[in-house]
């Protein structure tokens, strides 16, 4: 490999970290740094819509780390698919939800949902970087 | 938002948005997908719903 071709092989490759990174982080920022302005507001817009109802809807946003509830670690790995708003939810309070609100199953569902659609989006910018995907 | 219609339409709408604009190319493609994919969400949990309705335990 020549010296160029494996410099340009370091800097796709570091752009394609870059892009999972941002990806996961925000909803859509993966796609907004490959180019892809319109589809990352769109992702972007409809993710934190997901996100920001659920958390509305009194879901809990509960750390769970632990194997003695493997659902329950599912759930949170799920919830934690969406990144920083995940944080910025529970560094603002929303952590406990409301088990007796009549939205709270919902309000689960949408921001589990939300979580593992950003996983998708992921993997999508990461096809993107590489250039298995077109637009 | 205590509407069960109105949960499921705004969920079908997003999730649909999303797969739409993930799994097609163009804008064209995008809006027929979606819709079809926002129609399957929509009458399908209605349907389960109505067939379910004898057994609400």
């Amino acid at each position: 490999m020549s010296e160029t071709s494996a410099a340009s092989a370091a800097r796709d490759s570091s752009r394609t970290v870059a892009a999972g990174l941002m990806a996961w982080v925000w909803p859509g920022l993966g796609h907004l740094f490959l180019a892809r302005r319109g589809k990352g507001l769109v992702l972007m817009g409809s993710i934190l819509a997901l996100f920001v109802m659920g958390v509305l809807m009194d879901s809990r946003l509960q750390l769970h780390l632990g194997i003695e509830d493997p659902l329950a670690l599912l759930f949170s790995a799920a919830q934690m698919g969406i990144g920083a708003p995940y944080v910025l939810a529970r560094l603002l309070g929303y952590e406990a939800g409301l088990v007796t609100s009549p939205t709270y199953e919902y309000g689960n569902t949408f921001t589990a949902v939300a979580g593992l659609l950003n996983i998708l989006v992921l993997l999508d910018a990461l096809d993107t970087a590489r250039g298995v995907r077109g637009k | 938002m205590r509407s069960h219609l109105l949960n499921l339409v705004v969920f079908s709408g997003l999730v649909s948005t999303v797969f739409a604009t993930l799994l097609r190319e163009t804008t064209r493609e995008r809006l027929r997908f979606g819709l079809m994919a926002f129609a399957a969400f929509v009458l399908s949990t209605l349907v389960i719903g109505w067939l379910t309705n004898p057994f609400p335990r």
